[in-house]
């Protein structure tokens, strides 16, 4: 009975054909047909959202399983490719990026799903980023190849207790109110930010916050969709580097920025090591169990106060393989996870990032004072400014290793400057283009 | 005599042992061919396209070739695997030397199998577990900062591995501590054949220990030497695991060797083409320094 009341609260928006299919077995999940399915799935390890998603969708439907292989991001990054142009290729894949493999052909075009669940309820702002037109550039236009499983969004987390002891009573309004935390810290001993910059480059972060204050997102979200004539050297940008430049010699980050990973900023942070960390709010849930009332949330605050808000905003991509075996019933599961009261409630409190789905679908309960509810809170104000930009390490499958990464390390070791630093990855883009 | 021992004549007897030798060859043979040499031939000649590895290629001739060894980027990384060439190849052995010499007389004794073991015992931990463990101890709260704080260096506290000065002499000292183990033993294991009177007629002469060293240790141990160095090199050249456990090539890239650089090439690039150009300028790199050792060291007749 769940499968058809869950199903038939959409039908409106859902056409006939996948009425049919899902009202033709009310055991059988729509699309996936009525003799058991086991879904071929290749999810990120660190992240029991997807995993938990499964499990749930094989409890409300029994005859769907799901056979799951994890890797390290970096991993899938490298492995993606090789498994999608193989057969037997995974029905559901977590995707770090889709250009490349959009141009080989390998990622199935969602577009008729688009039409046959009604996907056009969702926020386009949602699923821009999930666009590729033909050939796999530009990026924002075009079909969609993939899905979000949910929609996160970055910002600033801060440590309650010590932005107490620095008289910090409200999440600063400007990026000058901002700058006076920091310097207070600073004076009161306090670690004004940990940040992690070894392996790969963390303060991208702040880094395309502050390129956020200074000036529009459009411009930015150009760059990353590899768009005709973008340049990530603007004078906008140039100011926000400047600006992290100016941090960096503040000394706001900690004297070992390089050589600090991200499992040991997470560590250091919520052992109260740090005023302000620069993080997404995948680390929600988690943050609120290390730390309970310890720790806040606030979005970067703009030049002036109730300025145009923007930041990192983007799908968790999963992908469904071009050569995959069951491809209706993988895109069943993402709809259902968009959709269903089950799957929304768990995606918050797992995942503690925006589910997506239908714009005028009423978000999950949460408990008003939780963390969680201040960075759901904040994914609505960023929707109000229409402020979501795609992280700018996404332009193009390398140019984080090879731009982002060694560039800010040389920032940080005092061996580039702001200038540098953007004339070196937007060199660095325009070579990998180019092949 | 041919007439009462009814052999085969000698062409077809020397056919037959050809036939046999075949026979016991051809099984490594294959496995050498299928696993080394096919792909090394592949290598080149994907080190001539330009090819992501799933799609279509093209041929770029040799201008893979050509960005290998004019991108200043690449020729900093190639360079970085000749100063972990220090790291690896002569602190191990001018350490191991000087153990071998300092412990030459008491090699038989307790004493002489425990200082045995403990140097060996490097060598027995996997590159990787080696990896994590220093990067803990070169971290901002690890012992090597706790020390200098200790001795009243608060100023030197620092990021080791993040550090653009000292990242890659801490990465090379991880290789050293690692090769020292191996260097050890072989030149230990070596100055034990060396004849015991050689050294007593020298001290009749009124050799002094550095004379020792020059005219009866050094020569006795040409050929473990050699051996020492050949295999370090080669590790220093080829150098991947340490690395990407300690610090993925940063910061910027200090530390990054053509080992780590060919896997992001093939694999985060995908530009196939030009990681396999990078593969074989780096084959061609270890036998020009290797060959030369080999042709220095063998034994002359």
């Amino acid at each position: 009975m769940t499968t058809i009341r869950t199903f038939t609260t959409r039908s409106l928006a859902v056409s006939a054909a996948a009425l049919i299919a899902g009202a033709a077995a009310a055991q059988d999940a729509p699309g996936c047909g009525t003799e058991p399915v086991e879904l071929n799935a290749y999810f990120e390890t660190g992240f029991p959202l997807p995993s938990r998603l499964a499990e749930a969708f094989t409890a409300q439907f029994p005859d769907v399983t799901f056979d799951i292989r994890e890797d390290q991001f970096a991993n899938l990054m490298e492995n993606s490719p090789r498994l999608l142009s193989q057969p037997g290729a995974p029905d559901l894949i977590r995707l770090p990026s889709i250009s490349d493999l959009v141009a080989n052909d390998l990622l199935l075009n969602l577009d008729p799903y688009y039409d046959a669940y009604g996907w056009d309820a969702f926020p386009e702002g949602n699923l821009v980023q999930i666009r590729v037109a033909d050939g796999g550039r530009p990026r924002g236009v075009g079909s969609l190849y993939a899905m979000g499983l949910n929609y996160s969004l970055t910002g600033v987390f801060y440590n309650a207790a010590l932005a107490e002891q620095i008289g910090m009573t409200e999440a600063p309004q400007t990026l000058e109110e901002l700058d006076a935390l920091l310097a207070a810290a600073k004076e009161a001993g306090v670690q004004p930010i940990v940040q992690w910059n070894k392996d790969t480059g963390g303060l991208a972060f702040p880094l395309q916050n502050l390129m956020g204050s200074y000036g529009d997102p459009e411009p930015i979200n150009a760059w990353i969709f590899q768009q005709e004539g973008a340049t990530i050297d603007t004078p906008e940008n140039l100011q926000a580097a400047e600006h992290l430049q100016g941090w960096v010699e503040a000394g706001y980050f900690t004297r070992d920025a390089n050589a600090l990973d991200y499992f040991t900023m997470m560590s250091r942070f919520t052992n109260g090591q740090g005023l302000f960390m620069f993080n997404g709010d995948w680390e929600s849930a988690n943050l609120e169990e290390q730390m309970g009332d310890d720790v806040g949330f606030f979005l970067m605050p703009p030049l002036e106060e109730g300025g145009r808000q923007a930041t990192m905003s983007s799908p968790l991509t999963f992908g469904i393989g071009a050569n995959a075996a069951h491809p209706d019933c993988a895109a069943a599961f993402l709809n259902w996870v968009a959709t269903d009261p089950e799957a929304r409630q768990l995606n918050v409190e797992i995942g503690g990032s925006n589910p997506g789905g239908p714009a005028d679908m009423a978000l999950p309960e949460v408990n008003q004072d939780s963390l969680i509810a201040e960075t759901l809170e904040a994914g609505q104000v960023i929707a109000a400014d229409d402020g979501a930009m795609d992280f700018i390490a996404n332009a193009t499958g390398a140019i984080f290793a090879a731009g982002w990464t060694p560039e800010l390390q040389k920032l940080v070791g005092g061996v580039q400057d702001a200038e540098g630093l953007l004339d070196a990855v937007q060199d660095e883009y325009e070579t990998q283009l180019s092949r | 005599m041919r007439a009462r021992t009814p052999a085969p004549p000698p062409s077809r007897r020397r056919a037959a042992a050809r036939r046999q030798a075949v026979l016991f060859i051809a099984p490594a043979f294959l496995a050498y061919a299928c696993f080394v040499l096919v792909p090394l031939c592949m290598s080149l000649f994907y080190s001539t396209l330009n090819w992501d590895g799933i799609g279509e290629w093209s041929f770029a001739g040799l201008s893979n070739y050509v960005t290998v060894l004019t991108d200043d980027d690449l020729l900093q990384i190639i360079g970085n695997a000749f100063e972990l060439v220090l790291w690896f190849t002569v602190v191990p052995v001018c350490v191991g030397l000087a153990v071998a010499s300092a412990i030459r007389g008491q090699m038989a004794g307790r004493f002489g199998t425990a200082t045995r073991t403990i140097l060996f015992l490097p060598q027995v931990i996997p590159l990787v577990a080696a990896g994590i463990a220093w990067s803990w101890m070169y971290d901002w709260n690890g012992v090597v900062n706790q020390a200098l704080v200790l001795v009243g260096l608060e100023d030197q506290v620092r990021g080791w591995l993040g550090n653009f000065t000292f990242a890659l002499p801490a990465v090379g000292l991880i290789g050293a501590w690692v090769l020292l183990g191996l260097c050890t033993i072989l030149l230990v294991t070596g100055i034990a054949k060396i004849d015991g009177s050689l050294y007593e007629a020298a001290k009749l002469d009124g050799a002094r220990p550095r004379h020792e060293f020059r005219f009866i240790t050094l020569p006795g141990l040409r050929q473990e030497i050699g051996v020492c160095v050949t295999v370090t090199i080669i590790q220093a050249l080829s150098s991947f695991d340490i690395v990407y456990v300690a610090t993925s090539g940063g910061p910027g890239i200090e530390t990054t060797v053509p080992g780590l650089e060919i896997y992001r090439l093939a694999f985060a690039h995908r530009q196939v083409g030009l990681a396999s150009a990078l593969a074989i300028v780096l084959m061609i790199l270890v036998l020009v320094c290797v060959l030369p050792i080999q042709w220095a060291v063998r034994e002359r007749k």
